[in-house]
């Protein structure tokens, strides 16, 4: 198990350079700060399909609907809301 | 390898981070664990246009002891004095003298036809996004559903350029006066629901009124609204609905902690009934930022040890627990939401249950092993409590992990899961409970 590492507060001050990131290959470039649900609905895409094939988006905003789930950087299942926006990232809706 | 702290609080809240520098103060080392990549819970996180006095609160945070594990879950409780937390693929335990949990709340949803078309989100769900960068400015917004979170959301959203249509609040124009009455003689004002109907200034405010229907091809096109018999469609970006709040309380159930009509059971100095572990803020009863604030600050104080400061701000409490009852009396649900859903209408989101395959069920079990309502990713999160309105189920008891963890977390072999302490019986004297009925 690895040891615990604590992480600083991500840096979300104005002054902060943009992030550019692909959205299912797309590039996309957004304020820092913003979370890998908003570059997905701001790249026009929707989060998953649904079991019974709906489209769907997020629903809480705060990590407990599970709707907002998308790949990151090659892992699946990321909730989009909890994760910031980094550069080069790589994210695929499903 | 796991790290040891003398106090382990879950939750970067307002409670969480109250408790946290009130024991690192005392000379605790204190480890403070949040799911976000950030601290300031709910209301408080990403950052810009905070108030000064949560501004401060954050900076005291930051220049304090505290070690921050931000973006990390709990998941589990696999040994007695030990939680399990994970990050992305990455999993650590943590070991405590005192556990504090001020895990807050989520919103509550009811499904309706076509709640689950994207740009259908919670009230707190919308401005979340939009505090995490969504573009809002000259969106069509109808904020719905119950309670003053309506009016702090559609507040912000104007503020950073909404058209906010409609905001539709459930209750009868009569619950929501008592309701005011009690915010106009506190003189905090938690919510400050009337400055932000100002700043939403051009919203139109219907009470009695709910959404019955959001409709559009792939995302939301409009959203179908009734009052009485009158029922009218609004051609809209965004709906933001959300019927109050409802605590996060699993981890605190997985604990053994005692709960009462939902809500952890405390005493005075927010000791739950497993011996040193605490519990603050909205798991406790729904009260607003002010109050846990002050329970996040009496829970460190005890925790660390200080029972003479932690007890000299009990009062403060007190004062604010009529608050907290107004506030559920404003927010009961008018029992015709219960039709909302036909029986098309989609339940558990996870695994795409509906309506029809849930009536006839027995109780939460008997719907989840016959048709996988609440088995998917979310746990029934979403789809428990509003199932608890719909059909009065109850859910069973909480088993790990109370989030979904990568496989891996929990193949760890660690010793026997430790049994909750009974209620001692100074706690069983002065338990009480912010929300009875
Ligand atoms: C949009 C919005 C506006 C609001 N406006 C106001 C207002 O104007 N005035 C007011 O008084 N109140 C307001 N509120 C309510 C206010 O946010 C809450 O009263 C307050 O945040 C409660 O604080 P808390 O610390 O109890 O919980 P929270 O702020 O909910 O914090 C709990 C934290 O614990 C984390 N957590 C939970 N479980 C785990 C786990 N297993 N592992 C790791 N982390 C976990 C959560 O992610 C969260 O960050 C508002 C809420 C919202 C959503
Ligand atoms: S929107 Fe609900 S988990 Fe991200």
């Amino acid at each position: 198990m690895p040891e615990p590492a604590p992480t600083r507060i991500a840096s979300t001050s104005a002054s902060a350079p943009p992030v550019a990131l692909t959205v299912n290959g797309v590039p996309l470039t957004v304020a820092p700060g913003t979370t890998v649900a908003a570059a997905v609905c701001i790249a026009g895409a929707h989060a998953r399909t649904s079991v019974s094939g709906e489209p769907r988006g997020p629903l809480c905003g705060m990590g407990i609907c599970f709707e907002c789930r998308v790949t990151v950087d090659g892992t699946p299942h990321r909730r989009g809301c909890q994760v910031l926006c980094a550069p080069g990232m790589d994210v695929r809706t499903s | 390898m796991s790290a040891h702290f003398d106090l382990v609080v879950v939750g970067a809240g307002p409670a969480g981070i109250a408790a946290a520098i009130a024991a690192a103060r005392a000379g605790r080392s204190v480890a403070l664990v949040d799911d976000n990549p950030a601290p300031g819970g709910q209301i408080w996180r990403h950052g810009a246009h905070l108030p000064a006095a949560a501004r401060k609160w954050l900076v005291e945070l930051q220049a304090s002891s505290v070690v921050p594990f931000y973006g990390w879950r709990v998941i589990d409780h696999p040994a007695a004095r030990l939680i399990r937390a994970e990050s992305g693929a990455d999993c650590t335990d943590l070991q405590y003298d005192r556990l504090i949990l001020a895990t807050g709340a989520r919103e509550r949803f009811l499904p309706f036809p076509g709640w689950t078309l994207p740009n259908v989100l919670g009230a707190g769900g919308l401005d979340a996004m939009v505090r995490g960068g969504l573009p809002i400015a000259g969106k069509r917004v109808v904020v719905a559903g119950t309670g003053p979170l309506l009016f702090a959301v559609a507040g912000h959203l104007a503020a950073r350029g909404a058209k906010i249509l409609a905001i539709c609040e459930q209750a009868q124009l009569g619950h929501l006066a008592s309701f005011a009455r009690c915010l106009l003689s506190d003189p905090a004002k938690l919510f400050q629901g009337a400055g932000y109907m100002l700043a939403a200034r051009g919203a139109r405010l219907h009470t009695g009124c709910w959404p019955v229907a959001a409709a559009g091809t792939t995302q939301l096109e409009s959203v179908t609204l009734c009052q009485g018999s009158r029922k009218w469609t609004v051609a809209c970006d965004y709906l933001a609905c959300g019927f109050h709040l409802a605590p996060n309380t699993e981890l605190a159930q997985l604990l053994g902690c005692r709960t009462a009509y939902g809500f952890v059971v405390t005493d005075d100095l927010q000791r739950t009934s497993v011996t040193d572990v605490f519990c603050a803020g909205e798991p406790t009863g729904i009260g607003g930022v002010e109050l846990a604030l002050i329970e996040g600050q009496i829970a460190g104080l005890a925790a660390a040890g200080k029972l003479r400061d932690a007890q000299s701000l009990v009062p403060r409490r007190q004062r604010k627990l009529g608050f907290v009852a107004a506030l559920r009396e404003s927010c009961t649900l008018n029992p015709s939401l219960r039709n909302l859903a036909d029986e098309d209408t989609i339940v558990c989101r996870c695994e795409d249950v509906r309506h029809a395959a849930l009536r006839g069920r027995a109780s939460w079990r008997d719907a989840k092993l016959h048709t996988r309502c609440g088995m998917g990713p979310c746990q029934g999160r979403i789809c428990g409590v509003a199932t608890e309105f719909l059909f009065a189920w109850h859910a069973d008891s909480v088993r790990p992990p109370v989030l979904p963890a990568m496989v891996s977390s929990l193949a760890s072999p660690g010793p026997t899961r430790n049994q909750p302490a009974s209620l001692s019986a100074e706690t069983a004297i002065s338990a009480h409970s912010k929300e009875t009925p």
